[in-house]
């Protein structure tokens, strides 16, 4: 008895206040919001260096910046985007959401839970720097090829001191995630019975382990390439330059599954309550994420079909990667027939989920039209891979990171955010994204290759629609901004379900919830 | 250019609307893959299409339901949620036909990858060497090579003079080839990773340090076909095109014997001794084409990327080091080894060239001999 009062008054205290909160916090929401504030800030960064490369190509010539800035802006927009704003994002999500889904007071490891933010926002430091040294920022493009990588000037070992951070950090916060599902889940939940999003992203932070210390090896490599007279990577000195990209890849095809099965998790937790009907298919749901999960260890050398494979190589790794549309395609049908017969109202996460579907399914189709090798070689290395991943990253990944935020903020807040402006964000985001991304599978068609500063003028009048779609994305998503912060200090108050009966533990609680989510372990039947 | 503008927008509009169906239209505003002017082209392109209405059949089908439930089943018609779930036999069945959707993909694509990798009974070969930034290609056969670099006018780049329709797609010396003999290409590179890509030829191939690739084509009409540098290359990865200029076999061998005339003459040139002023000329031309991109035209280079030769330590230092340095290449940076790309006279000249100009006045001459001897 005299400990459970002990208990409750220990979880009066609340948060500590002024700085010291943010910095010292160990509490699974504070940390979730960093993480979710960090990643927006980032969003932005990488935003305005999107903005700066579609204002080089919103006509041919050379206008704003030389050739060789525009490399960097490349380069550090895919590294932002993809390291800082992406990642952090989904961690932001599942920080604030697995201990609440799964009736856990907080995450199992709390100080690492600490540090693993806290480290990011020195790598960020360390790699945006690079813009003010001496031979400028990375710019041989995030996949960071040897040769060519080993030409940066004094940012290359900021930029690989900066990826260690990156993925020690990754690691760390992959870890958390497995532990506190593993072992911290309410009675009674059992395996099957995990929401969506808690088992993608359980599935997720297993891709992250297997993966980042291979790209840490890979950096680790080029590193003493550059400075300790190795030869992995150099064929002068009977290395392969090619190992690399089979060693990038090998991390880097399953950390394109790590930046999107998250987000078919927050789909999948979304469509249903606004469909009012239980996702159609659960388990198969998780079967198909495994599935994805395993055949993206298998799949990398489809980003290098032109390096020269043999030919078996090249059938094994079309074969494995069309494979992929399966379990994929499972998904689809699944999101499709949870809405079919529903009662679907369209609230902004709706909105954003649907269009989630939409989008990233056209995104599929480009990515089943990549995997056949004989036209790859036409389409590798060309705006229509840049049309294709954008469609997979930003109307995927990035639009159900917005679905979730819509979806949870209410929650996490205890506010509602303004009906009206997010529905004009979603819609103002998915007509312009489609005037940036949807004109440049007919550049890259026609010939345009990725990565260069200007163009012939056949080129002309698709990259300015693309252009002008791009500054009005960019400019878009000011309006989230301010719905994410109005929101956060003030508005109408937010019920407890928040939606109509939308399933899930974390409705449970309070909006906003207690500091310390279930200091008492709910009964799941 | 804005008054021509605005009719071909609204072209791009319908254009974009329809995208798949609109094959006519696309010459102009190039919305889908050239069918190619080589086998393999042709086959890559009829796959395109095949695998492209697969998905937009399976699309209409998908989006179709989708859309028919977002717009039947909303609650705001007074629908009611049915509470149906979890079904196997669906389950399998949505398995099983895009399983063998993807088989009858997978046969076409065997069959035409089988194709392209086929590079034997070649009637020509071509050795192609990516640099930063220029191409060179090697005719095995015929003993004669040469470098190709972009010829568009820095003015239009820097929108100075209005451009010209091949912007950027031009170069000084055009790969040649004879119609109707299948052309083998043998790729490699000098320093970084590039890739050799005409869009109309039907495929790219890395060009890799280290290795050789193969690639082949057999071009049917007479004709000039562009493309470009397809793997970032470093500062001008953009500005390495590939021009192939298909000719008639009688057309193609009278080219290779002007390149062979052209090659005697440029060695007689390597024998004699030159006037200062003569190397000078050559080598400000020499150095327009091979050094500018990182040097930069006065000189000045590009701090902590590429080294000033504008009063740098080794334009103004000893000539030898300065010899090694062009011939050899320094070791972990982008300075190339330039011995083997330019001839003797080339070489003396624009050493001769940076060792006079910018106010560096050493007043040194360097001789074709001087190379020769340092090689």
């Amino acid at each position: 008895m005299t400990t459970a009062t002990a208990h409750e008054a220990h979880d009066d205290h609340g948060p500590a206040r002024g700085l010291s909160r943010w910095l010292f916090t160990t509490n699974h929401k504070d940390i979730g919001t960093l993480y979710l504030l960090f990643a927006l800030l980032m969003f932005f960064v990488g935003g305005s260096m999107a903005m700066a490369i579609r204002a080089e190509l919103f006509e041919p010539g050379l206008q704003f910046v030389n050739p060789m800035f525009f490399n960097s802006l490349t380069t550090m927009h895919a590294l932002v985007m993809i390291f800082g704003a992406v990642m952090p994002a989904f961690v932001g999500l599942a920080n604030w959401l697995i201990p609440m889904m799964i009736g856990a007071p907080d995450m199992a490891l709390p100080r690492m839970n600490n540090w693993s933010f806290w480290i990011l926002p020195f790598a960020f430091t360390l790699l945006l720097s690079t813009f003010f040294m001496e031979g400028g920022a990375p710019a041989g493009g995030w996949t960071i090829y040897p040769p060519l990588v080993l030409q940066t000037g004094d940012a290359f070992p900021f930029l690989i001191f900066a990826i260690h951070l990156m993925g020690i950090s990754s690691i760390m916060g992959a870890i958390n995630v497995v532990v506190t599902i593993l072992n911290m889940r309410a009675p009674g939940m059992t395996m099957m019975k995990m929401p969506l999003f808690v088992w993608t992203w359980l599935i997720t932070a297993y891709l992250l382990i297997a993966v980042m210390p291979v790209l840490a090896g890979a950096v680790t490599m080029l590193l003493t390439d550059k400075f300790f007279g190795t030869s992995f990577f150099t064929a002068a000195g009977g290395g392969d330059p090619v190992m690399f990209q089979h060693i990038f890849w090998f991390f880097g095809h399953p950390e394109v599954y790590i930046m999107i099965l998250p987000a078919f998790g927050i789909v999948s937790q979304i469509i249903p309550t606004f469909a009012r009907k239980p996702l159609f298919g659960y388990s198969s749901m998780v079967y198909a994420t495994a599935s994805i999960a395993f055949l993206s260890f298998i799949v990398w050398a489809h980003h290098m079909f032109t390096v020269g494979m043999p030919l078996a190589g090249e059938l094994f790794f079309m074969y494995a990667t069309m494979l992929i549309a399966v379990p994929t395609g499972v998904k689809v049908f699944n999101w499709v027939s949870t809405m079919w017969r529903g009662s679907m109202t369209f609230e902004t996460p709706m909105l954003f989920a649907l269009g989630f579907v939409v989008m990233f399914t056209i995104g599929g189709f480009s990515g089943l039209m990549l995997a056949i090798a004989p036209v790859d070689f036409q389409y590798h290395d060309t705006y229509f891979v840049v049309a294709h991943f954008h469609y997979v990253l930003v109307t995927g990944a990035v639009f159900a990171i917005m679905a979730g935020a819509y979806y949870w903020l209410p929650k996490w807040t205890g506010n509602m955010y303004n009906e009206t402006l997010g529905k004009w964000h979603f819609w103002l985001s998915t007509i312009s994204v489609n005037v940036l991304f949807f004109p440049q599978h007919f550049l890259g068609l026609a010939g345009m290759p990725r990565r260069i500063p200007d163009y012939s003028i056949q080129f002309a009048e698709f990259n300015m629609i693309s252009s002008l779609g791009g500054f009005a994305f960019g400019l878009s998503q000011l309006l989230f901004v301010y719905i994410v912060f109005s929101t956060i200090r003030g508005g109408a108050r937010a019920t407890d379900e928040v939606w109509d009966n939308p399933e899930g533990l974390e409705w449970t609680l309070s909006s906003p919830p207690p500091y310390h989510s279930f200091t008492t372990a709910p009964e799941v039947k | 250019m804005s008054a021509s503008m605005k009719p071909r927008g609204c072209q791009a509009l319908a254009g974009a609307g329809l995208m798949t169906v609109a094959g006519s239209a696309t010459a102009e505003w190039g919305l889908n893959l050239p069918v190619g002017v080589s086998p393999i082209a042709n086959e890559a392109y009829s796959l395109h299409m095949l695998i492209l209405w697969i998905c937009v059949a399976i699309g209409v089908v998908v989006f179709g339901a989708m859309f028919y439930s977002i717009i039947k089943h909303r609650k705001s018609k007074g629908a009611v949620a049915a509470q149906f779930h979890e079904s196997t036999t669906i389950e399998i069945l949505w398995t099983i036909i895009p399983f063998l959707i993807l088989v009858g993909m997978a046969f076409p694509a065997t069959k035409a990858l089988i194709a392209m990798e086929d590079t034997s009974n070649s009637d020509v070969s071509i050795k192609v060497t990516g640099y930063q930034w220029k191409w060179q290609y090697e005719y095995l056969d015929e003993e004669i090579g040469f470098f190709s670099t972009l010829s568009t006018p820095k003015d239009e780049i820097f929108n100075k003079v209005a451009k010209n329709e091949d912007y950027l797609l031009q170069v000084d010396n055009p790969v040649v080839v004879p119609v109707g003999k299948k052309v083998r290409l043998l790729i490699t590179a000098n320093d970084v990773i590039h890739a050799w890509w005409v869009p109309e030829l039907g495929m790219k191939k890395d060009a890799i340090p280290g290795f050789v690739n193969e690639m082949w084509f057999r071009i049917d009409e007479p004709g000039t076909y562009r493309g470009q540098c397809a793997e970032l290359c470093g500062k001008d990865h953009g500005f390495m095109p590939i021009v192939v200029v298909a000719k008639e076999q009688a057309e193609y061998d009278q080219w290779v014997a002007e390149q062979k005339q052209g090659q005697a003459t440029a060695a007689a040139e390597s024998e004699r001794e030159w006037t200062r002023d003569e190397l000078v000329a050559r080598g400000e031309e020499v150095y327009k084409s091979n050094c500018v991109a990182c040097h930069m035209a006065g000189g000045e280079g590009v701090p902590g990327a590429f080294p000033a030769l504008k009063g740098g330590a080794i334009t103004t230092g000893p000539v030898e080091g300065h010899i090694d340095i062009v011939l050899n290449g320094s070791a972990g940076t982008a300075m190339a080894a330039f011995g083997a790309q330019l001839n003797d006279a080339d070489l003396a000249a624009v050493i001769t060239y940076e060792r006079n100009a910018w106010g560096n006045d050493t007043g040194d001459v360097v001789q074709p001999a001087d190379i020769k001897a340092a090689r």
